[in-house]
């Protein structure tokens, strides 16, 4: 008998490029898709599989490294979320063009909701853009089959392909039969050919023609065809009379079959699932506005199978209306799409929630917690531009300003001082902050920019050791790769001072009085005649990173006689290990939460919280 | 097919729960679906898990959806006061409730943190309120099977996770 278990999306489709030989994968990590470069590492670990695994910079590098590996013969992986897409779409679109040799994946993994990320972009539609076809998986087991499928069509027609999982079948769960993985066989051999490789643009234009004709060929494969998922329903039609069926793709097809069968509807709706949104066969184009009256679109976020139907009376969606443009389609949703479009009475309503449900907080004891207390400190009434991370949620301390995307904190702080600068007034303090892992994939190229425009702003580089927010994956600080062997360890400091930097100091924001004193310090060389950016490294690993070594000593901590229940620091400070009480009632501490980096006391302004001993 | 929700704060062990629950499901000949919170929700926010258990035998109207409804959950195990006001939506009428809360005598509440202080382990307050659930019979497997597969995934804390769940159950029967 098989074994049967229990896997995460994001480990079936791992479980899939293996079962398609896959030797490489490259990714940045990015929630929804980080768990499954890490899936492929315990799996590469268990099965002894000769693979090239890594945690790149950022997504354009994890791209052309895969893609390289590719251009030898050898199936590779790249894998991103959907905004980490925006980073390699160069290389995307010009990959489409040249081609691949050995099946290449891009998983784009994507976030309709959005659950944790800036945009709910389709990715599916950035597919459409770079004419590169894409599968859209709706459970876990179909993630698997189609990233297997995904690498056979991409080494068939010697084309990139996307496989574009969402956040419902990434952190989807489902049993599944385990088989055998096989070991890949496949040596690297590439084969020069710079009229393809290396494209002059005269060359491109031939092959932007080669790509309209893959694509053509790719939309008729069987392998990926639109599939009616229902036979018996191609019988009469529905209540009001005209012809009508539904064409979907992604988990929001999950939901609708589930609410069809509910409603006692499946076998009277035709269903029509399609493992590939684009390109859509032409002829699956002509049968259904020839089949049907009326025909509703169910996909997520964009409407990719819609704008390839257009037809203003017979299709339903997105464009029409009957489907809401943004947000995640909850199958509650879907449900009232449904009844509208079939004709139903709407469902009753369920009484929405009237709590407003806890906002997300730095962990107790977080070290950026205590940098930015003490940001807070040293530049009253400053902008603090701020970034992508687990620090993001300075927010709620006040002390972020401004996220647009990874690196953009660099980039915006040289944009606040060339504003006020140039029009001569007074110029508020700049403090941006970047953790490690986003330095080295934006920050870098933005600080030798602030630095050679002449640009002057604290910057605070919030070194926790790691990639704190989607899973604690090494950062090029570390000195170890994927597989634990020794590489070179890149210092934050010293690229720093490489990009041009000449104020730079590194301290550990749980010292607090001597990390404000760097703070002070770096404000003084911004603001200084001669002066210019001034970079401080926040230094102090990830209390939730196990891999860390835990070199404080942990402190108790009290609340003495002298507490006023005012809660300032519970305001100002947010660790959720201070439980206020009410007005005027002492706070109190939560050990099952206190961290014991006592930062706190030095948030209290009337000397309530107290250090008592030291414990262990 | 029964729905179920997990609910809590990130750090009170829903994730362990939700899996818990849906390995005994597969080890009884069951399949699953299931949906977890992961990223930034993640960091002190409610934190929520929808489980579905279904016959293994796959038909076009068996379970494909990872989500559950609001009102169709049949059960909601909430590990924090606040969950049942944040999801308790989702159950359906007649669904049942579990809910570690203190100073209440509420049907299906319990004090689950309570007991688990009192073994000395205050982060199994979840297995304290799995136990107590388990014993009210309204979960698709019985408290032996999940003490099984508790057993077998429990590792290093398999013992006081064991002492909590059995815990749990006395409480429910306690008057
Ligand atoms: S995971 Fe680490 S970096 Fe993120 S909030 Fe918690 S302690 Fe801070
Ligand atoms: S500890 Fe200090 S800051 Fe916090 S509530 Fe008491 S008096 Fe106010």
């Amino acid at each position: 008998m098989t074994e049967r278990s229990i896997l995460l999306g994001n480990e079936a489709i791992a479980l899939g490029l293996l079962e398609a030989e896959c030797t490489m994968a490259a990714s940045y990590p990015g929630t929804p898709a980080s768990e499954i470069l890490r899936a492929l590492a315990s799996l590469k670990e268990r099965h002894k599989l000769d693979l090239h695994l890594e945690w790149s910079i950022n997504e354009k590098a994890a791209f052309e490294v895969a893609l390289a590996n590719s251009y030898t013969g050898r199936r590779s992986a790249t894998i991103m979320k959907q905004v980490g897409l925006n980073v390699a779409a160069d290389p995307l679109m010009s990959a489409a063009y040249t081609g691949v040799k050995g099946g290449f994946v891009l998983i784009s993994a994507d976030d309709p909701g959005p659950h944790s990320s800036q945009t709910e972009q389709d990715s599916r539609l950035i597919a459409m853009v770079a004419k590169i076809p894409v599968f859209d998986p709706s459970s876990p087991e179909e993630a698997r089959e189609y990233a297997r499928r995904a690498c056979a069509l991409s080494e068939k027609h010697e084309i990139p392909v996307m496989l574009r999982p969402t956040t419902r079948v990434c952190h989807a769960r489902q049993d599944m039969d385990l088989r055998p993985v096989p070991h890949p066989k496949q040596f690297p051999l590439f084969e020069k050919n710079p009229g393809r490789w290396a494209a002059t643009p005269k060359f491109r234009l031939v092959l932007h023609r080669q790509l309209n004709e893959k694509l053509a060929r790719i939309s008729r494969d069987p392998d990926c065809a639109p599939q009616l998922v229902n036979g018996d329903a191609l019988g009469p039609g529905t209540r009001d009379g005209g012809r009508a069926c539904i064409v979907g793709s992604g988990v929001v097809t999950a939901h609708a079959q589930e609410i069809l069968g509910e409603l006692g509807l499946w076998d009277r709706v035709p269903f029509y699932r399609l493992p590939m949104p684009y390109p859509l066969p032409e002829s699956f184009r002509d049968d259904l506005l020839s089949s049907y009256d009326r025909i509703l679109i169910l996909e997520e976020t964009d409407p990719v199978i819609e704008l390839q139907l257009q037809n203003r009376e017979k299709i339903f969606g997105r464009t029409t209306g009957h489907v809401p443009t943004a947000g995640e389609l909850l199958p509650e949703v879907v449900e009232g799409i449904l009844r509208s479009f079939l004709g139903l009475d709407p469902s009753p309503p369920v009484e929405p929630p009237a709590y407003p449900g806890r906002r997300p907080t730095l962990c107790a004891g977080c070290p950026h917690r205590a940098a930015f207390f003490a940001i807070k400190k040293a530049f009253p009434k400053g902008i603090y531009p701020g970034d992508i991370g687990c620090y993001t949620l300075g927010l709620n301390l006040g002390v972020v300003d401004t996220v647009l995307c990874m690196g953009a904190s660099i980039n915006q702080a040289a944009g606040f001082y060339h504003a006020y600068r140039s029009a001569r007034r007074d110029m508020p303090p700049i403090c941006a902050t970047i953790g490690d892992s986003t330095f080295f994939h934006a920050g870098v190229p933005a600080l030798m920019n602030a630095v050679v425009q002449g640009a002057r702003f604290v910057l605070v580089v919030l070194d926790n050791s790691t990639t704190a927010m989607t899973g604690h994956q090494p950062t090029p600080a570390l000195g170890r790769n994927l597989d634990g062997i020794p590489v070179p360890r890149l210092s934050i400091a010293e690229l720093a001072k490489a990009c041009g930097v000449r104020s730079v100091a590194e301290g550990d924001p749980y010292d607090f009085d001597r990390f404000l004193d760097l703070l002070k310090a770096a404000g003084r060389h911004a603001g200084a005649e001669d002066g210019g950016v001034a970079v401080v490294i926040a230094k102090r690993p990830c209390l939730m990173d196990r891999n860390q070594p835990r070199t404080w000593p942990r402190l108790r901590i009290e609340v003495n006689e002298k507490c006023k229940g005012c809660d300032f620091c519970v305001k100002q400070f947010e660790c959720p290990a201070l439980r206020p009480r009410g007005e005027k009632e002492p706070i109190v501490i939560d050990d099952s939460l206190c961290s014991g980096c006592g930062v706190c006391v030095r948030v209290c302004p009337h000397g309530a919280l107290e250090a008592v001993s030291e414990g262990h | 097919m029964q729905q179920i929700i997990v609910s809590g704060i990130g750090g009170q062990g829903v994730l362990f729960v939700t899996k818990l629950l849906a390995q005994t499901a597969v080890d009884t000949g069951r399949s699953v679906l299931l949906s977890e919170t992961h990223g930034m929700a993640q960091r002190g926010g409610n934190v929520i898990s929808h489980l579905k258990v279904a016959p293994r035998e796959q038909s076009g109207t068996s379970p494909v959806s990872p989500l559950v409804r609001p009102g169709h959950a049949d059960v909601l195990l909430a590990l924090h006061p606040d969950a049942l006001a944040a999801h308790g939506f989702f159950l359906r009428p007649g669904g049942r409730a579990f809910c570690n809360a203190s100073g209440t005598t509420a049907e299906g509440s319990l004090d689950a943190s309570a007991i688990a202080g009192s073994l000395g382990s205050a982060v199994s307050a979840n297995l304290v309120l799995l136990g107590f659930a388990a014993a009210s019979g309204a979960l698709f497997c019985d408290p032996a099977q999940l003490e099984t597969t508790l057993a077998r995934i429990g590792g290093k804390r398999t013992e006081s996770s064991l002492a909590a769940f059995r815990a749990g159950l006395k409480a429910a029967s306690a008057p």
